[in-house]
């Protein structure tokens, strides 16, 4: 069967699942709709937030981004996963006791303040629209590569389908979809890394063979790898070229930025209990550590694939470089993509690709006769040409596609319900028509879902140039004003609403300000984006750990300088503290 | 909500509690900071000329070992957690 048509019947079959699902477990209510009646179960709350949780750039762009960086890449292995601890013992089972929908509300409450629960609104929009954009993007790119169709297309298609359910479902018909979501993105991840570990270290699990020999009894696969890459000028695999502290920066700022993300926070609403929440964490990051712990033995892995298929032979041995004219057929088929580009500089029909940016490297080509490393790769390519690469048979390709797509479509999901709930519940039902019925409610909620559908297909058709750079602005930002004033909130008493909200608007203003005067969004950034400019050494990416540190010195100082907060929010606060006692759900 | 004022002894539970569970996060989190910031990144050039395997252990600890860590973690936090709730009586039901 063609691949094409083989790809749209599978693809076509999860969409069908995913509809099936959301119409199946449509939300009746606004208690269903927000935090799908509060009865989901710790286990299936925990795939459902892995899916939640891991986008189409986890998915795609993170093994690819691992196999260049190599070391380097362990910042968004650690801090993608160290998360979920701050996020377990920290926040979920206090924020589940507190027991109501959102988490602005949960700041509103607790800093007895309608405008740190606006603040918090804003913080919250901000961070899911720019993770959305990139979301779409991504099922776009995913249709037009896979499917034949123009990214246009690809985007109207994903957006129906999300619109579907999301408004539909709501977050009972989103969770079960993310269900299943889960287990198709962690099939179609794994099925061809396992294959590839077998061809190359004879080894089931990737997470063994990453650290075991190479079948042609060369040596240890990170071992070669080091070798392989550092002949061609490139730095050693298993070493970093960046700073410790911008490691150091960069992990704390993922960490703390992925406990602070609104729509992984209220993941933890929906189960019945105080306990089930501190499980559910656990289980969630067993779900995503399937992924987290295969991803860096494929890039890996695809990086030395890449490179041995290119230089087979001994670095300056003319022969040792691959004749053009006969590069497998993958390589033809990702050239059409763009994802590899090759020129033949000096024109002698063989490819070379090498770290021309490094000097001694470039010296010694020169004397091979080289002009210029000739290769142009894309980094996703690594996790999309691998069924490939691997001689997979089609029905995984295809698989491969479902699975970026289940991906991409089930963040873009969770994204889009917080945005509606802060929306809905937040601005409407909390601030402006606090007189409404649920059931009016619930329509306000549709309708915000589906113009943040509209405005998230927007962006993803029209992406702001700087959708690539955006990761580091939604954690950063996470990391610097919720993260902070949620923690206080649970763990302070005194901590006051004029603290918070100036530690929140202090941690905000500062990161965003650090990211823009280097990346320049939407202006032209005011310095260059080299680390003799940054401060302490500290790159953008890792500045809102400073942010943090900032929002809490800073509510710290103005929460003893205010008058301590009132006797009911310090109730509030030992309340929530231990698990018995009614949980306030539904007390409106 | 209870009336803390009627039961002194119930606000002291309640502060024994609290001190119980930040003992707990707080060597849960020790052990969180030592095998991720520590393991994987600040000692990782020293640990890196142990191999096990065809690993080097500082690498090991940052693209592997500190995720399987995490993931035992959060489970003995919940394990032990509900323990000090049913010590303290706090539990739910």
């Amino acid at each position: 069967m063609d691949l094409t048509l083989l790809t749209y019947i599978v693809v076509g079959f999860t969409f069908t699942l995913y509809i099936g699902i959301a119409f199946w477990s449509r939300a009746g209510s606004t208690g269903e709709f927000y935090i799908a009646g509060g009865g989901v179960h710790p286990i299936a709350n925990g795939m459902a937030t892995g899916a939640d949780w891991m986008s189409a750039a986890s998915f795609i762009s993170m093994a690819g981004l691992i196999a260049f960086l190599g070391y380097g890449g362990s910042v968004y292995l650690m801090g993608w996963t160290g998360g979920y601890v701050l996020l377990a013992m920290l926040l979920a089972p206090y924020l589940r006791k507190y027991g109501k929908f959102t988490v602005p509300e949960f700041i509103g409450d607790r800093y007895y303040s309608k405008t740190a629960r606006m603040v918090a609104v804003v913080c919250l929009i901000f961070i899911s629209f720019t993770y959305v954009a990139g979301q779409m993007r991504g099922v776009g790119i995913v249709f037009s590569r896979f499917l034949e169709v123009d990214i246009t297309t690809g985007l109207i298609v994903g957006m129906g389908v999300v619109f579907v359910y999301a408004v539909l479902g709501g977050m009972k018909g989103i969770t079960y979809t993310q269900v299943a979501q889960y287990v198709v993105l962690i099939i179609a991840y794994t099925i061809p890394a396992i294959f590839i570990s077998m061809q190359l270290t004879g080894q089931i699990l990737p997470q063994v063979g990453l650290g075991s020999m190479l079948s042609d009894g060369s040596g240890h696969l990170l071992d070669r790898l080091n070798t392989v890459v550092t002949d061609l000028g490139f730095s050693a695999y298993t070493d970093g070229n960046k700073s410790t502290i911008d490691i150091f920066m960069i992990t704390m700022a993922l960490m703390i930025g992925t406990a602070g993300l609104p729509h992984v926070i209220v993941r933890f609403f929906t189960v019945p209990k105080v306990r089930d929440a501190r499980s559910s964490a656990g289980w969630a990051l067993v779900f995503i550590a399937l992924l987290y712990t295969v991803a860096p033995a494929v890039g890996a892995m695809a990086r030395y694939n890449l490179t041995t298929t290119i230089q087979h032979g001994a670095v300056g041995q003319a022969e040792s470089n691959i004749v053009y004219e006969q590069r497998p057929e993958w390589f033809q088929r990702w050239e059409q993509t763009g994802l590899l580009k090759f020129t033949d500089k000096n024109g002698d029909g063989r490819i070379q690709y090498y770290n021309d940016a490094n000097p001694a490297m470039a010296a010694k080509a020169a004397e091979f006769g080289w002009k210029g490393s000739e290769l142009h790769v894309d980094r996703d390519i690594m996790v999309l040409a691998n069924p490939e690469i691997a001689g997979l048979p089609d029905w995984v390709i295809a698989l491969v596609a479902a699975g970026a797509i289940a991906a991409a479509l089930s963040t873009a999901a969770g994204l889009l319900l917080v945005i509606s709930s802060a929306i809905s519940h937040d601005v409407f039902k909390g601030a402006l028509t606090p007189d409404m019925s649920e059931k009016q409610e619930l329509m306000v909620g549709r309708s915000a879902a589906a113009v943040a559908i509209l405005i998230a297909g927007y962006l993803g058709y029209n992406p702001p140039g700087f959708v690539a750079q955006v990761v580091a602005f939604a954690f950063g930002l996470a990391a610097a004003s919720l993260f902070p004033a949620i923690l206080m909130g649970i763990f302070s008493k005194t901590v006051t609403r004029e603290g918070a909200i100036v530690g929140m608007l202090t941690g905000l203003v500062f990161t965003f300000g650090y990211i823009l005067y280097f990346k320049g969004i939407f202006i032209t950034p005011m310095a260059k984006n080299v680390p003799e400019n940054w401060l302490f050494g500290i790159s953008p990416e890792g500045i809102g750990t400073v942010g943090a540190v900032l929002n809490f010195a800073v509510t710290y100082v103005v929460s003893k300088a205010t008058a301590a907060p009132p006797k009911e929010v310090q109730d509030l606060v030992e309340h929530i503290r231990v698990p018995s006692g009614a949980s306030r759900a539904h007390v409106h | 909500m209870k009336n803390y004022m009627e039961s002194t002894d119930e606000a002291m539970n309640a502060e024994s509690h609290w001190s119980a569970s930040i003992k707990l996060i707080l060597g849960c989190l020790f052990v969180w900071f030592i095998v991720s910031y520590g393991f994987g990144i600040i000692l990782v050039d020293q640990l890196n000329t142990i191999s096990i395997g065809g690993y080097q252990l500082g690498f090991w600890f940052a693209q592997q070992g500190s995720i399987y860590t995490f993931v035992v973690l959060i489970f003995f936090y919940a394990w032990r957690m509900n323990r000090i709730d049913h010590e303290h009586g706090v539990n739910e039901e």
